[in-house]
């Protein structure tokens, strides 16, 4: 595409006024906004306050861990860390983040669409989720709640005396704003794509955003619907989940589980397709296997909804079952693996560079493979009984989640910074903070695999003294992670005041999104694009890329 | 949309044709719908579960609903599915005294619905038929029967309301002029009022003749 960009002779930064940052000014013009690249970074302030909130509550339970005793909290507020660490992250950090910073902003721009296809939609979306959002604060200062992210009943049905109502109502209410995104993108990418842009010729992210959309339109609707029955039984004390009057409690975990572990695939889908695009553009190869890169999306965002009963291991459910499950689980790492392979093969003769995004994509591909092969050690039966409810459990999904999926989403945004702000962040920095990521994950991580398999259970606040090493050392690593969540807060305010002024297509990248200036006009773009090609053309698509006369690589980018 | 005061409704912003822009409304809806589906399929889901586990208990219970109400109100829903696709239809064919018509008559039979529920919600409180302290029933799982009853028919009475508060905006924009009939909120608020009736069509066996035959 780069003939193209020749071609068309984009200017690298849009006349004054034009720019969608500057076209209006003043708060109205933000609050009241229908762009869709003003909304992403709408949420994009939302988000950062409550990853701040989760991560605050993470820095409250470390340091309590720190010793086998209770120092800081009791265990009651120790059971409100974990559940407000649980609920905020899940719901308002994890879920949203890259669909809605990432996506709302890059999906009609890599399509070559104006906006969303029901921009006042979009609106609306953000101001659910900023009610939904307050209630969870509400919640945490009125006292919290006490049960766990998984409302798991009877406890919160009839045991709990925290403010159960209020925070099943926040995730419930965020929901309505789940689904209106997804409904949006979903249409947007069936209707407003560009001419020539057929499906098979979409980047990879908006495949990933796209697989997502439909999971949130199939999966939190349950979720829904399960609160309103927790909220029932415990509002009104109608018997659903009541074990006294009928009811069954473990009917909740199906449920529940039906939603939460799609909802796992929703959080990490989107970060395989950002890390498509990062890992295609600094290895300067075409993505390989792209059709199968699609197909697994898909296959993943399937049989994802034909594995929850592999949480359920223990609860007592049928033998039959539980080896249904676990093979179906088995079945789900094969689309995962293939991703992990392909962007392995992308890698193969690229002419690889090493700036942050890439960091943090490569990063990303070491984090999920250890997250993904310890899920198979979980979805085998004999190993899951004996890890269940354990530290192991625990890192292992923060190796998908947090590993996976804030390591995606912190090398997108470094990715596309150049894009949303029309600035270069400093690339030195963003490197030191990309490898301080990695190492601070791994670090505050890691010891939980050992310490879980050595028995230590999770949502203890006191422990036996043999683990503190082990807890120390998480405390620890938990430090340089802080940091280097904290260090691209910091560099990327620096950069909008004092970075350099980004070219239309600083890391010379092909997508639509990068045929039109930094940042983008209103309209995203001055003429409407034509696409002609598959994506990721880096190289002819027959013949490597050309190993020896590579241009010298420039850290900060392209500069014209 | 409540700026397109004539037909030949105005290309909005991220639209590159009319046609797509129409057809939009339809096809968000329909992805909507899924969302919707899934909702209830997840209360649909529970009531299996323990209709399975406690089938002589929901048989009982089952018996204690009104199935004249509930008889009736299958009745009322089916025809206001009907006016409803009556008027869609005027709408695309731009008979304007047609579409209000059948816009008014939909929201008739919509209201008589919740009438007739309303009636049938206060003989089943005096019936004790509120799962809690004082319940009527002696069968242990009658409760979760009426709790799934209750929950039920309260969502989709919800529903209702929501597609009364949508069909009377339109209703209101058409007779005001201030929606051309081309417009396609006509079609998907049609294709939500029949999602709608079909989750009574559920219902209906579910709550009102399990037992009873």
């Amino acid at each position: 595409m780069s003939e193209a960009l020749v071609q068309r002779d984009i200017p690298d930064a849009p006349a004054p006024g034009e720019s969608y940052l500057t076209a209006e000014t003043g708060l109205a013009s933000w609050l009241l906004t229908t762009d869709h690249k003003r909304i992403a970074l709408l949420y994009m302030a939302a988000i950062t306050i409550f990853f701040f909130l989760g991560g605050a509550a993470a820095v409250a339970m470390r340091i309590e861990l720190f010793t086998p005793q209770a120092d800081l909290l009791s265990d009651d507020a120790y059971n409100r860390a974990f559940t407000f660490h649980g609920v905020v992250m899940v719901w308002f950090f994890l879920l949203p983040s890259i669909p809605n910073i990432l996506g709302n902003f890059l999906l009609p721009l890599m399509i070559g669409a104006k906006d969303l296809a029901f921009p006042r939609l979009n609106l609306l979306s953000w101001y659910i989720f900023i009610i939904a959002g307050t209630l969870a604060i509400y919640t945490l200062l009125a006292g919290g709640v006490d049960t766990g992210w998984t409302f798991y009943t009877p406890l919160s049905t009839a045991f709990a005396n925290g403010h159960v109502l209020a925070a099943a109502g926040a995730v419930f209410i965020a929901g309505f704003s789940t689904i209106a995104t997804a409904v949006n993108f979903i249409t947007t990418v069936h209707l407003l794509r560009a001419p020539g842009m057929r499906w098979f010729r979409l980047p990879l992210f908006v495949w990933a955003i796209y697989a997502t959309s439909i999971v949130m339109v199939l999966a939190t609707p349950v979720l829904a619907m399960v609160l309103l029955l927790i909220f029932a039984e415990r509002a009104f004390d109608i018997p659903i989940f009541d074990p006294l009057r009928g009811g069954d409690p473990i009917l909740f975990q199906h449920l529940f589980w039906f939603y939460s572990h799609p909802a796992v695939y929703i959080m990490v889908l989107p970060s395989f397709g950002v890390i498509s695009e990062l890992v295609a553009c600094y290895a300067r190869r075409r993505v390989f296997g792209y059709s199968f890169m699609v197909y697994a999306i898909l296959w993943i965002a399937l049989v994802g909804f034909l594995v929850w009963g592999h949480h359920m291991f223990v609860s007592g459910q049928s033998m039959l079952a539980n080896l249904a499950f676990s093979f179906l689980s088995f079945v789900v790492a094969v689309p995962s693996a293939i991703k992990v392979f392909n962007w392995t093969a992308t890698l193969y003769r690229g002419q690889i560079v090493f700036d942050a995004p890439m960091i943090y994509a490569l990063g990303f591909i070491g984090l999920f493979t250890i997250g993904g092969l310890t899920g198979l050690f979980l979805a085998s039966i004999p190993v899951d009984v004996h890890v269940t409810d354990t530290y192991f459990v625990v890192a292992h999904f923060h190796y998908i989640m947090v590993g996976g999926a804030v390591s995606a989403l912190y090398g997108g945004l470094a990715f596309w910074w150049p894009k949303i702000t029309g600035r270069l962040y400093p690339e030195g920095w963003a490197r030191f903070g990309a490898v301080m990521m990695f190492f601070g994950f791994s670090f505050t991580f890691f010891p939980m695999f050992v310490m879980g398999f050595l028995g230590m259970p999770r949502r203890y606040h006191v422990y036996v003294p043999e683990f503190q090493v082990w807890h120390v050392l998480a405390s620890a690593g938990a430090v340089v992670l802080a940091a280097a969540y904290l260090l691209p807060m910091g560099y990327f305010a620096w950069s909008l005041v004092w970075g350099r002024r980004a070219p239309a297509n600083p890391w010379e990248a092909t997508g639509l999104e990068w045929q039109t200036a930094s940042p983008p006009p209103v309209e995203n773009f001055v003429t409407p694009p034509v696409v002609t090609q598959a994506p990721y053309g880096y190289h002819p698509e027959d013949a490597g890329p050309p190993a020896l006369d590579r241009a010298a690589h420039r850290p900060q980018g392209h500069q014209p | 949309m409540s700026d397109a005061a004539m037909p030949g409704a105005a290309l909005r912003k991220p639209w590159r044709s009319l046609r797509r822009q129409r057809e939009a409304a339809g096809f968000g809806l329909w992805v909507f719908l899924g969302s919707e589906v899934m909702f209830f399929a997840c209360a649909l889901t529970g009531y299996a579960v323990y209709r399975t586990l406690w089938s002589e208990d929901f048989a009982a219970a089952a018996r204690e609903t009104n199935v004249v109400y509930g008889t009736l109100n299958t009745a009322i829903l089916l025809t206001s599915s009907l006016t409803m696709a009556a008027a869609a239809e005027g709408a695309r064919a731009g008979l304007r005294r047609l579409t209000l018509a059948c816009l008014a008559a939909t929201i008739a039979f919509g209201l008589a619905f919740l009438v007739v529920k309303g009636f049938e919600y206060r003989e089943d409180i005096e019936k004790h038929l509120v799962p809690g302290p004082g319940f009527a029933l002696e069968a242990a799982a009658a409760q979760v029967f009426f709790a799934f009853y209750w929950l039920l028919t309260g969502v989709h009475a919800l529903h209702m309301s929501i597609g009364l508060g949508v069909t009377g905006t339109l209703l209101w924009q058409a007779w005001r002029r201030r929606r051309p009939l081309r417009s396609p909120a006509f079609e998907a608020a049609g294709l939500y009022w029949h999602f709608v009736d079909i989750v009574w069509i559920f219902l209906y066996p579910l709550l009102y003749l399990a037992g009873r035959s």
